[in-house]
């Protein structure tokens, strides 16, 4: 809102309270007077005074402040300031004429916290709920003892279960600091309930020793009660942070099974690692953003379920984009997995120039529908973000899809058929040759699903495969080829080992130990963790 | 009776070969600094200094690419891990050229930029004799030799081979791309290892320098191809050839295929890493992209765009890659992509046997020329016309 349109508002407003008679008090002239005062702890006090009383004149007080329009003039008198003029402070009407040696009061940053509070003091009695919340979060880290009249009967009032818990933080935060021990004692049993680190280590500074050996807190039954309670917390956390690790983990593993499913598909039925598999996630992703254009541009009003339509689109761009490649180029390198590696890692080249010339070097901006972003909030302050979540449900979804074609389905059955023994397939009567490009052609399709799915948690640029195909073949190596099971083991497996190495050692080292471990399980076992059953000759 | 070393070595090449590394060497060592120093730079025959530093550059990756042949060619091991050999050896000559640098660097003390600038105080314990040139070269040969080892006996012991193994190869490159990156790694982070002063005390920038290190790299690429022809013509190299063809059959006659290709591997790999040391010098600087997976994927592409299973192919194909290379990045350097990625699809499509098959190809035409030998294995696929353009021109990756 612009300052002008601010002001007016305030004037209109003020005008009606006027109109309507003082259905508030008005601040007292003795406090405003305090306002006024050259030292800022007076100052404070008095803010915290309007912040309690809440009239509505109170409210523009403080906002007048905050916004450094309140100001004295050379009579002492404390007036607002507009655009179109000046207002009295205390009764709000107007004073005409327009008192030119007024000087705005200056607010340094204690002030302004102090505004901040009072602020939020008041709007912890609004209806709006987001409005009580934003306060009454404010009001947990800052609120001081003089907010004390206020904070109680508001947490009494309070009908919303996850702002009466804040409040009674703030609540026992303010006790905390109390005279009487006893309330000291109720403060930190209550802080216990916290799960915020920071309340944690309010809890600790009680335990502190100063430099004569004195503990901050004297009384030694607050301490052994602040102490629980930082156990308490300490465990609540230590669960949250575990819970978090695996929600992470499980995200990561369900992009990464999405970004495998489909290699798994095309590796296990012509032996053939396509290293431009990564470039087929960014052509779903790339889909995903035409997709979104186009609804911006022709169906402005259905913007939300773009992704809906998306899924589709990046299935079928990345399927045509991968029976392109194998009629062109896979089909005439049957036989030579090393030359197909190359030359699979042209195509790549080609595809991601081709990206760069059609969609520019830069990343493009692929919004999150508003039904995905946000999260749900759980225990102890954790929030799960809904677009991982939505991910996870695609990422089953998909599995699903694949796993009722790969088991229920004419194709599916050829498809286990080739993966199994190519030559007595053919021998029996399967086209392998169209075999092979379908097959193909679903695996990439996959991997325009992920790319689809990627697009909503990752940064959509030309070279965002890249990072996908040593990850993706990973999974394929760890679980075995041609195993949907395996598959899934070595994605929720690898990203969870992943974002637990993360937490300990950092993301390269993570990364680094995840390769190792890799190298050394392929040691063990070859034919990863579901090895197909069955007779091979090699060579 | 044996014959001497000296004389297998001698008969390995033919005559002509011989010959050609003749004039090869007079113009590396005499024609070339000649033209370098002695002619005026209005001459036409004057060779300029960036002249020498890209064929220098470029003579270090013939030999990076002569090395990937003896693996890849004769061995069919496609590594795409190479550039993390050739990197470390760079690394470990960069460290003594870090410490050559001495006073002269911007915070005028012992230590490296980087170390002041991340507040070490001292240097950690692996660069401890880093100032001795001698510790640099043995260095040099062994940290990427220990890797390349371990990583070896490793993989060629539980049998991973083919994609696999070329995988987990990009896979090796891929972490320790990411560990260089690390500053806390202790080797310059993102920026690497720069500004070289001198080397055994001698200025680093100098012409003569220059043609010093120029006249190594050439040397390093005539020892390699006299080594690796006589490798190849080997027992040795005949037993290689037989586990790339059949590995099965060759353990079942009583080899053990795992000691061959761990000498091969190890071999390849301390090449790449001597080439490296070269490179660092020449063009200056050394930092963790020269282990992307792009490189050194890179280098396999050089290999079969001169042919697989010739030596000189890989030469040959360095040269054109990297000249191409220099030529699109400064004229069209948004094609040079999409030149390199066709190239991998034109050559995989049409030249199996890489430009230098295609010219024994042309000359078996001729009724009187003997057979080509060493080739590389027969594919399953039938093969594409001779008359096919050669790769430069082949961007169509469409049919065959």
């Amino acid at each position: 809102m612009s300052p002008s349109l601010h002001h007016l508002l305030r004037i209109l407003w003020l005008t009606l309270c006027c109109a309507f008679g003082s259905a508030h008090a008005a601040p007292s002239a003795e406090t405003l007077a305090r306002l006024a005062a050259d030292d800022s702890d007076t100052r404070i006090a008095a803010i915290a005074e309007l912040g309690a009383e809440g009239s509505a004149q109170s409210v523009a007080l403080l906002d007048a402040l905050a916004d450094e329009a309140l100001a004295l003039t050379g009579d002492g008198r404390l007036v607002i300031l507009t655009d179109t003029g000046a207002l009295d402070a205390a009764s709000g009407s107007a004073i005409a004429p327009y008192p030119d040696d007024a000087e705005p009061l200056m607010v340094n940053n204690r002030v302004r916290n102090a505004l901040q509070s009072a602020k939020a003091a008041t709007n912890i009695r609004a209806t709006d709920r987001a409005t009580r919340l934003a306060a009454a979060q404010l009001l947990r880290d800052s609120a001081g003892e003089a907010l004390m009249p206020i904070l109680e009967p508001a947490l009494d009032a309070e009908p919303d279960k996850e702002i009466r818990a804040i409040l009674a933080l703030a609540v026992a935060r303010v006790n905390l600091a109390s005279a009487e021990p006893a309330k000291r004692i109720r403060a930190a049993e209550l802080l216990g309930d916290s799960s915020d680190a920071s309340v944690k280590a309010m809890l600790a500074a009680l335990l502190d020793k100063d430099g004569n050996g004195q503990f901050a807190e004297p009384d030694a039954e607050v301490r052994a009660a602040a102490k629980a309670s930082i156990l308490a917390i300490e465990r609540r956390l230590a669960i949250a942070d575990l819970a978090s690790t695996a929600f992470t983990g499980l995200s990561l593993g369900s992009i990464l099974l999405l970004a495998a499913l489909g290699l798994a598909i095309t590796y296990g039925v012509m032996g053939v690692i396509n290293m431009a598999h990564g470039e087929l996630l960014m052509v779903g992703a790339y889909a995903t953003y035409v997709v979104q254009g186009l609804f911006r541009t022709h169906l402005p009003g259905y913007i939300d379920s773009y992704v809906l339509a998306a899924v589709p689109v990046a299935f079928l761009t990345a399927a045509a984009v991968g029976m392109l490649m194998e009629r062109t180029v896979i089909r005439w390198l049957y036989g030579r997995p090393l030359e197909t590696l190359l030359a699979t890692w042209g195509l790549s080249l080609v595809l991601i120039q081709t990206a760069r010339v059609i969609f520019g070097p830069q990343n493009v901006e692929v919004a999150n529908p508003s039904w995905m972003s946000g999260g749900v909030s759980s225990f102890a302050d954790i929030v799960l973000p809904w677009n991982r979540l939505v991910i996870i449900g695609f990422a089953i979804f998909v599995l699903l899809l694949v796993w009722l074609m790969m088991q229920k389905t004419r194709l599916g059955m050829f498809v286990r058929a080739v993966t199994q023994n190519r030559a007595m397939a053919g021998c029996v009567g399967v086209p392998t040759a169209r075999i092979d490009t379908l097959a193909f052609g679903i695996g990439a399709g996959i991997a325009g699903l992920g790319g689809c799915a990627l697009s909503q948690v990752a940064n959509v640029g030309p070279a965002m495969g890249q990072g996908y195909i040593v990850d993706s073949f990973m999974v394929v190596v760890l679980g075995g080829v041609g195993q949907l099971a395996g598959a899934v083991t070595a994605a929720m497996g690898l990203g969870l080992m992943t974002k637990i190495l993360e937490g300990w050692a950092g993301a390269v080292v993570a990364k680094i130990l995840v390769l190792v471990f890799i190298i050394i399980f392929i040691q063990k076992r070859p034919q990863g963790l579901f090895a197909l059953k069955g007779r091979f000759v090699e060579d | 009776m044996r014959t001497p070393l000296t004389v297998r070595l001698f008969q390995s090449l033919p005559r002509t070969a011989w010959l050609a590394l003749a004039i090869f060497a007079a113009i590396a060592w005499i024609a070339i600094p000649a033209a370098h120093l002695l002619l005026p730079e209005s001459s036409a025959l004057h060779v300029s200094a960036y002249t020498v530093t890209l064929m220098g550059k470029i003579l270090c990756y013939a030999v990076v690419a002569v090395a990937m042949d003896l693996i890849w060619g004769y061995a069919g091991i496609l590594s795409l891990g190479h550039g993390v050999f050739f990197a470390l050896g760079g690394y470990a000559f960069g460290m003594y050229l870090m410490r050559q640098i001495g006073t002269d660097g911007s915070y005028g003390v012992m230590l490296p930029d980087f170390m002041v600038f991340l507040d070490w105080k001292e240097l950690p314990w692996f660069w401890i004799g880093s100032d001795s040139f001698l510790w640099a070269l043995f260095l040099v040969v062994a940290v990427p030799g220990l890797l390349a080892f371990v990583f070896g006996w490793f993989a060629f012991r539980s049998r991973i081979k083919g994609v696999y193994f070329s995988i987990i190869t990009q896979a090796l490159t891929y972490a320790t791309m990411l560990l260089f990156f690390r500053n806390e790694t202790g080797f310059g982070g993102n920026n690497g290892f720069t500004d070289f002063k001198r080397i055994l005390g001698y200025d680093i920038t100098s012409p003569q320098m220059r043609l010093v290190l120029f006249g190594l790299s050439a040397a390093l690429l005539i020892a390699v191809l006299i080594l690796g022809r006589y490798l190849v013509t080997s027992k040795f190299g005949r037993v290689l050839a037989a586990i790339r063809d059949a590995e099965s059959r060759v353990r079942f006659i009583g080899y053990q295929p795992t000691q061959y290709k761990l000498a091969m591997w190890t071999l390849s790999a301390v090449l790449c890493a001597l080439a490296g040391a070269l490179y660092v010098p020449q063009v200056g600087i050394i930092n963790p992209s020269e282990m992307s997976p792009a490189n050194s994927i890179e280098i396999a592409v050089w290999v079969a765009v001169g042919g697989r299973g010739t030596l000189i192919g890989g030469v040959i194909g360095a040269f054109i890659v990297n000249l191409a290379k220099s030529f699109f990045t400064v004229s069209f350097p948004d094609y040079w992509l999409f030149f390199l990625g066709f190239l991998f699809i034109g050559v995989t499509l049409f030249l199996p046997d890489g430009v230098v098959g295609l010219w024994r190809k042309l000359r078996a035409r001729r009724p009187a020329a003997p057979a080509p030998t060493g080739t590389a294995p027969a594919v399953a696929t039938e093969q594409p016309a001779a008359d096919t353009p050669p790769p430069a021109a082949s961007t169509q990756g469409a049919r065959a």
